[in-house]
């Protein structure tokens, strides 16, 4: 065996801690160069060493472990051990953060070049690593939840990375905003962990599951639910934010401002599948709970449908994969609700390759175009980009889910799960999700065509178009293999069940690629004729359903108004003004009015000493 | 075990001795001196609280590091010092938080340096006094001296508005004071004892209990501050110099908190446990209420003093929470959880707005603005500085660490 699980393990979570840190502190003095070489060897080893730990699991059948590292803090009789999980799914899900995570880290070399923060930027970028690592290889809520808040920090950091734009600064904010709504439902969660399991390991809660799940919880007078169904839709709360379901997804497009190799680390690869990955985690609590389970397919489908649609209308490039990236997480929701989750997690698994290849392309594009991501202004790029548009083609094979690209295969599992699910709603996401697979053959291989085929639509003379240099480009060949074989590799390794193939499944992918092609090779009129023809229904996309226009009025407008109304009424006015203000005015009048007396005439004095004297003998004479 | 050695009477008399002698030196004296002297003097308080942080034991709830001498014998009063586990907490925080603020100050101040870092060595004496009082005169006298040397601080080194803030600041104190000092005395005309602990024992009716509870409520209500009577601590804030900013919000309204669990709560137990949901509520008030208000500021200073009012909202509802915990679910350990989270929350949140307070009262010199409209792109010219602003502002966000254990 050579060398330990536990020490490989401990290797894999350090070495970015070490490289981000090294990085972040030293940055200055390391220069860019000396940045990326820390950084990269960090996730070099950590890379390896889950490479190697997943040789032991899936080839030499090393066994689960868990080992608990430290005491974070006694309270009372709960013990708060910090510790790691290792079984099959967390050494994936290592594999899949490393790998994505260290050909990032390598095209930004060429992605960043030039911006003069570069090693904050790499720094950032392997704390994040770190940070998804911890989430991932948690065995106790507490870890879970560092790792999940610290994932949601550097997220923010790095969308406002270009503090400078007022956009990115505005999208980081709104993203960490939207994710603290989820992790209330998270953190209340972990309460109700602690309260009724008497503990926060995964171990100690699953234990008890089966004598605990009749445990009803009184919620208000006359309403009361059962124990697992408050806490998975807590959980599922928390997951709906980081995974950016509907209606919490409002923040993942926004997110866009910040560079795209972050759009392809965080923003598609791994970070908004943290909640994918904590809801199969947690899938035993789950099991127990069908409403809960409902609630997450019929959220997914409408992720997937709705978002899907969205995307069909946005022209930033950037975007779109954005979008679809949303109607992706649907699908793997779908999985989970449907009580598939293991085809939620093959399908996280394949997304996170060829997503992260699309962004990837999707960046390349938008050097060689200096830094343009309106694709209304591309076209026929092929030519000048044969490799960036060889691997975006790859890409976009697989996330429309043909055969034998590894897409098909996760997405085909999940329709099939959802099909033959019992879950309440499962037919509504059957059909959600079949739609959904025609609109993102549409969308997709709309943006494929509008960015690599028809017309330059750029000025030709000015702008020399050329490939991307091979820093960025040898990441995106790397990527492109999973992206074509992973399915094959698992189905073969016995790892998922062959997929039959089924028309019906099949058939909206092929029907979607068709239409791309009449509506923007054969017949780009009727694309403009289509969209006068639904015109309300184009318009109701293009505002993405309003979601951001009700929560600027009813969140943030209106909050705003209520702190208003506080601060310039309440506080000022009354309490200010009419409470304090006034007792001392009170008192300033006592004084006014006591001075008056003071006039220094001793006329008026000696008739004062009078009278009191009078009053004193009259009393004591009536013995009052 | 115990160390005879009177180590809490050094800790309050080496800096009361090294600020006084600051306010005997000449106004000709190089400043140099003073800003070292001052240094090494907080530096050295530092040092004290090692032994004291060591030799402490942590298995027992009694008293420790006990010293008791007659005082004012024809009045029952004596000199009687001693600490538990969350009187050790703050004396470290009264200790760390000074030394930051009178390296800090070092820079930020011109004027007067000297007599500037006796207020503050002074009024750390005069703090670490108030947490390690056992008798409720000795109390009430350390409670009233820490009012003078802020009042001063306000009144000398703050802004524009600062006599007006500096009034207002003692007057609001001073109303609370005395009504602490008349339920103070209505003890003692029961128990003929100022000796805290032996209040304990005393069981009042009801009805006592709660007019007592009342005075007790004003006096730390006042000093936490809770909604409504919060409205002192925007102007002083927004008034005060850096130092006093930090110390104010670091370490003064922790001892509302301290108040009410060294006397109200264990000596009133049944009307903190009628009044409990009235606390909660105005928890709670605080943390949503003025959370809200904080969100419209411009003012950074304005935005950090409403946010630290949350954050008091926060322990006032960790430490009733225990009351309606106990009688909700009877789990003790939940309650216990509940409070110790209080404390945790107190302590982080010295640490967190002392380091807002200090940074903002950083920008302003620099940039002459506090204004958040007026700041942007700072992170170009003072990268460090925005590294550190960030941290402050994230544990600022990230409080609901402990809290989320508590309910």
């Amino acid at each position: 065996m050579g060398l330990s699980v536990k020490i490989l393990s401990l290797m894999v979570l350090l070495a970015p801690l070490v490289g981000g840190v090294i990085s972040g502190v030293f940055g200055r003095r390391l220069r860019p160069r000396g940045a990326h070489f820390v950084t990269i060897t960090g996730v070099l080893i950590s890379f390896f060493s889950s490479l190697y730990l997943s040789y032991l699991f899936f080839f030499d059948y090393a066994v689960t472990q868990s080992f608990p590292l430290y005491l974070w803090a006694t309270s009372g009789p709960y013990h708060f051990m910090i510790g790691l999980l290792i079984d099959s799914l967390t050494v994936s899900m290592m594999l899949t953060v490393t790998f994505v995570s260290l050909f990032v880290h390598m095209y930004s070399i060429g992605y960043m070049k030039g911006d003069d923060s570069e090693p904050r930027f790499f720094s950032y970028m392997s704390l994040f690593t770190f940070a998804m690592l911890c989430l991932v290889m948690a065995d106790d809520f507490i870890l879970l939840f560092f790792g999940w808040e610290g994932v949601g920090l550097i997220s923010y950091l790095l969308i406002g990375f270009w503090y400078q734009k007022d956009a990115a600064v505005v999208g980081g904010f709104k993203a960490f905003i939207v994710n603290r709504v989820g992790d209330i439902g998270f953190l209340l969660a972990i309460a109700c962990a602690i309260i009724y399991f008497g503990s926060t390991s995964y171990t100690d809660v699953f234990a008890q599951l089966a004598y605990k799940s009749s445990e009803m919880i009184r919620l208000g007078p006359g309403l009361s639910a059962s124990l697992m169904t408050v806490m998975t839709v807590l959980l599922f709360i928390g997951a709906a934010a980081k995974s950016a379901q509907v209606p919490l997804h409002v923040w993942l497009p926004e997110s866009m401002e910040g560079p795209t190799p972050i759009s392809a680390l965080i923003h598609a690869a791994t970070m908004v599948t943290a909640g994918v990955f904590m809801l199969c985690r947690l899938s035993p609590l789950l099991d127990y709970s069908p409403i809960t389970l409902s609630i997450i397919l019929v959220i997914g489908a409408l992720t997937a449908l709705l978002m899907g649609l969205v995307a069909l209308v946005q022209c930033d490039i950037k975007r779109v994969i954005a979008y679809s990236t949303l109607s992706q997480l649907g699908y793997m929701m779908m999985g989970v609700g449907s009580m598939a989750y293991q085809t939620g997690l093959f399908h996280l698994f394949t997304h996170a390759c060829f997503k992260a290849l699309l962004f990837l392309a999707a960046g390349s594009v938008i050097i060689g175009m200096h830094h343009e991501q309106d694709m209304r202004r591309m076209g026929g790029l092929w030519k000048r980009m044969p490799i960036t548009w060889l691997t975006f083609l790859i890409g976009a094979l697989a996330l429309t889910a043909v055969p034998p690209f590894s897409g098909f295969y996760s997405k085909e599992s999940i329709i099939e799960a959802v099909h033959h699910s019992s879950v309440t709603g499962a037919s509504f996401a059957y059909v959600c999700a079949l739609i959904g697979a025609f609109v993102t053959a549409l969308y997709t291989f709309r943006a494929f065509l509008m960015t690599f085929h028809g017309q330059p639509r750029f000025d030709e003379k000015h702008q020399v178009i050329q490939e991307s240099p091979w820093v960025m480009l040898f990441p995106l060949v790397i990527l492109a293999l999973p992206s074509v074989g992973l399915g094959l590799l698992l189905v073969h390794l016995g790892v998922e069940e062959v997929s039959s193939f089924h028309l019906t499944e099949l058939s909206p992918a092929f029907i979607g690629i068709m239409c791309a092609f009449y509506f923007y090779r054969i017949h780009p009129s009727a694309a403009d004729r289509a969209k006068r023809y639904f015109g309300l229904f184009y318009q109701l996309l293009l505002g993405q359903y309003g979601f951001n226009e009700i929560n600027a009025i009813i969140f943030v407008s209106g909050i705003r108004r209520l702190g208003q109304f506080a601060y310039r009424v309440v506080d000022t006015v009354w309490i200010e003004k009419y409470t304090i203000q006034r007792i001392s005015h009170y008192f300033l009048n006592i004084s006014h009015f006591i001075r008056g007396k003071h006039s220094g005439s001793l006329g008026y004095y000696a008739l004062c000493m009078l009278g009191g004297v009078f009053i004193l003998i009259a009393s004591v004479c009536l013995g009052i | 075990m115990y160390s005879h050695f009177p180590l809490l009477s050094v800790l309050i008399f080496w800096p009361m001795l090294a600020g006084i002698g600051l306010l005997f030196i000449k106004a000709s004296f190089p400043v140099q001196y003073v800003k070292k002297w001052a240094i090494l003097a907080s530096l050295a308080e530092l040092i004290f609280c090692i032994p004291l942080y060591q030799h402490f034991d942590l298995t027992t709830y009694e008293m420790q590091f006990r010293e008791t001498h007659a005082w004012l014998p024809m009045f029952d009063i004596q000199y009687a010092l001693g600490i538990d586990g969350i009187s050790l907490a703050l004396i470290l925080l009264t200790a760390l938080t000074t030394f930051v603020v009178v390296v800090a100050s070092c820079q930020l101040v011109k004027k007067n340096i000297a007599q500037y870092m006796a207020a503050f060595l002074i009024a750390q004496a005069m703090m670490i006094g108030v947490f390690s009082s056992l008798d409720a005169i000795l109390f009430y006298v350390f409670w009233e001296a820490m009012l003078i040397p802020m009042y001063l601080s306000i009144g000398i080194w703050g802004d524009q508005q600062r006599s007006r803030a500096a009034v207002k600041f003692f007057m609001m104190m001073f109303l609370g004071s005395i009504f602490m000092l008349i339920a103070i005395l209505y003890l003692h005309s029961v128990t003929h004892t100022f000796e805290i602990e032996k209040f304990y024992d005393v069981a009042l009716p009801v009805s006592t209990q709660l007019w007592l509870f009342a005075a007790f409520f004003i006096a730390f209500a006042i000093k936490l501050p809770l909604w409504p009577l919060h409205s002192w601590l925007l102007d002083v804030h927004t008034e005060s110099p850096a130092g006093g900013s930090v110390v104010l919000a670091g370490l003064m309204l922790k001892i509302g908190i301290y108040g009410f669990v060294r006397f109200s709560m264990p000596i009133l137990p049944v009307a903190n446990k009628i009044m409990a949901p009235l606390m909660i509520v105005l928890g709670l008030i605080a943390i949503i209420y003025v959370g809200i208000m904080a969100i419209v500021q411009h003012d950074l200073k304005k935005l950090i003093a409403y946010s630290s009012i949350a954050h008091m909202g926060f322990a006032v509802l960790g430490c009733f929470m225990v009351y309606s915990i106990i009688h909700f679910t009877g789990d003790h350990f939940e309650a216990y959880m509940s409070f110790e989270g209080a404390v945790v929350q107190m302590i982080s949140h010295a640490f967190n707005t002392g380091g807002l307070f200090l940074a903002v009262s950083m920008l302003q010199y620099w940039t002459g603005s506090r204004d958040a409209r007026d700041l942007s792109g700072l992170a170009k010219t003072m990268p460090v500085f925005a590294v550190f602003f960030y941290d402050f502002c994230i544990i600022e966000c990230w409080f609901a660490w402990y809290f989320g254990f508590c309910w």
